[in-house]
């Protein structure tokens, strides 16, 4: 698997962290425990195109949000996180 | 169902073997089943099986979208264990040890479970302490456990890199002698037969497509041979949880992710126990064909694929040939991967779910394969009873809401790393 980032252009898997679904949003402070248990716990965890963090953590070590098909790992668009 | 005996094959084997009676039914679905357990793999048809053996309920189905053992059972390393620490997991896991112990016989089908040990490697005083403590934590459970020293493993192993030149050299290790590994093919194939000796319909390529609910109870399943009503239904599909409890209606504390296996070109015996490296993660036995089956890591990434990456498998044999440096010259002859429910502690869910006649088993991680015996035991217990049994009642889906989760390695919430 081979990831396109902006600043570095396509590297290899290896050079990557992941950090899963990028598509949680944070519950406010004071929020309920199930907005909390729901935003810790629960996923989508689609089969297809997925939403995710990947840092590009041995190269330029920007955070990424990659859309890739958990069915067959192609990806299709790549994007900073900053300004999303 | 005819039994299989050593009379019966002497029988057979005079007729050149062209008489033997298929092994199970391949039934049309009916409209309508007391239960019905999606996903034909291990779990399910052991649930199956228990659910007629155990609780009388014989109007079953086991509805697969593929054949029997396709998906994990027929893919994993095969490891059996129950070296726990903590107390749900070890009564459940020995439970399941127990289980395998009289498999073969209870079954009529020889499963070649083989208790030829399963040995953690330790590469610190600090791995040795708590190789002392998970063993103590053991025996108290009244499981098997014995703590090596250094020497002891060198006996026992004597492949393993004792040259003094180890970056992680081997200080000792806790071994389980009980554990083993057992045929991943023949267990699935063992609770079809006898399944369906009972009773149980076991219906293969037969996808399920929907779940059709009215208010908070479960009508049936939509499948590519048509709709199925039932009473009560269970699911045990393993890296599909999240999928098909999306069908409905239910988000699970589970992300699904890939592992790879790797079997080598066969060889004359070489290691006659399991081995899991201490410093690395990695495991390794050898199967009765010769070759070498080792396993490691998952990727690390959301996968539905039963295929995974190159940087996996270069990490995985790097940390084989720390443990074992004469596997350097060895061709890998195949490799594959397998689609793993990960939970958000490392801990199965085997329970109730929010809906009124649906139950879930799944979050597997990648040790569900020792479980399929006790799996299947305490899900048929709990499709029966609507309840569950003492031995999984821990193992509920909302125990991350009760901070309640079964964290043995303290990983967090962060599937990837259990
Ligand atoms: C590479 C690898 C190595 C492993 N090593 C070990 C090990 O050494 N020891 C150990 O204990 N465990 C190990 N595991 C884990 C173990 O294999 C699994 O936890 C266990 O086999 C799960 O059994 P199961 O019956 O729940 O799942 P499966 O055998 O995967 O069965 C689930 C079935 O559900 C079916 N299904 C899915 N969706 C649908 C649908 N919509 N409709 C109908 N059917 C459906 C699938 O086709 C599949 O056959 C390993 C796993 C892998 C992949
Ligand atoms: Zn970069």
């Amino acid at each position: 698997m081979l990831i396109r980032c902006p600043w570095c252009g396509e590297r290899d898997l290896s050079e990557f962290y992941y950090g899963g679904d990028a598509t949680l949003k944070r519950p406010a402070e004071d929020a309920d425990l199930k907005a909390w248990h729901d935003y810790v716990y629960l996923r989508d965890n689609p089969k297809g195109p997925h939403k995710e963090l990947w840092q590009h953590s041995a190269g330029c070590r920007e955070f990424l949000v990659v859309t890739r098909d958990t069915l067959t790992h192609a990806i299709s668009d790549v994007r900073p996180v900053k300004g999303i | 169902m005819s039994r299989y005996s050593v009379a019966s094959l002497l029988r057979h084997s005079l007729r050149g073997h062209r008489g033997w009676a298929r092994a199970w039914r391949d039934p049309e679905p009916k409209k309508h089943y007391d239960v019905v357990i999606i996903g034909g793999g291990g779990h399910g048809l052991a649930s199956a099986y228990y659910l007629a053996r155990l609780h009388g309920i014989r109007n079953v189905a086991v509805v697969e979208k593929g054949w029997l053992g396709g998906g994990n059972t027929g893919r994993n390393t095969t490891i059996v264990r129950s070296n726990y620490l903590i107390e749900p997991n070890a009564h459940f896991y020995e439970h399941s040890l127990k289980l395998w112990e009289g498999l073969s016989q209870e079954l009529n089908y020889n499963v070649m479970f083989s208790q030829r040990g399963v040995l953690n490697l330790a590469h610190s005083d600090a791995q040795m302490d708590a190789a002392a403590r998970r063993g103590n934590a053991m025996r108290l459970n009244g499981i098997d456990a014995e703590l090596l020293t250094a020497e002891d493993v060198e006996r026992m192993v004597p492949h393993l890199d004792f040259s003094g030149h180890a970056r992680f050299p081997i200080h000792g290790g806790l071994l389980q002698p009980r554990g083993g590994t057992a045929r991943h093919d023949a267990v699935a194939w063992g609770f079809a037969r006898a399944a369906s000796a009972l009773g149980v319909d076991l219906i293969q390529n037969c996808e399920v497509t929907g779940i059709r609910r009215q208010a908070n109870r479960v009508l049936g399943v939509e499948t590519e041979r048509g709709f199925i009503g039932c009473g009560r239904l269970g699911m045990a599909v393993a890296g599909n949880s999240g999928h098909v409890a999306a069908m409905a209606g239910l988000r699970l504390p589970i992300e699904s992710h890939v592992l790879q296996a790797f079997v080598t070109e066969g060889l004359k015996p070489l290691i006659d126990t399991v081995v899991t490296y201490g410093a690395g993660h990695f495991y390794i036995s050898q199967s009765d064909k010769g070759g070498l089956v080792l396993g490691g890591d998952i990727d690390g990434y959301n996968s539905y694929a039963q295929k995974g990456n190159m940087p996996l498998i270069e990490h995985c044999l790097a940390a084989g040939m720390q443990v074992f440096p004469c596997l350097s010259r060895l061709r890998i002859l195949r490799h594959w991967g397998g689609v793993m429910d990960m939970s958000m502690d490392g801990s199965p869910i085997i329970g109730k779910t929010p809906l009124d006649n649906f139950y879930i088993n799944g979050g597997w991680c990648y040790g569900g394969f020792k479980a399929t015996p006790g799996s299947g035991w305490v899900f048929a217990h709990t499709i029966a009873h609507d309840r569950p049994h003492a031995l999984n009642a821990a193992f509920t889906l909302d125990r991350f809401e009760r901070g309640l989760a079964i964290d043995e390695r303290g990983g967090g919430p962060t599937p990837n790393v259990h």
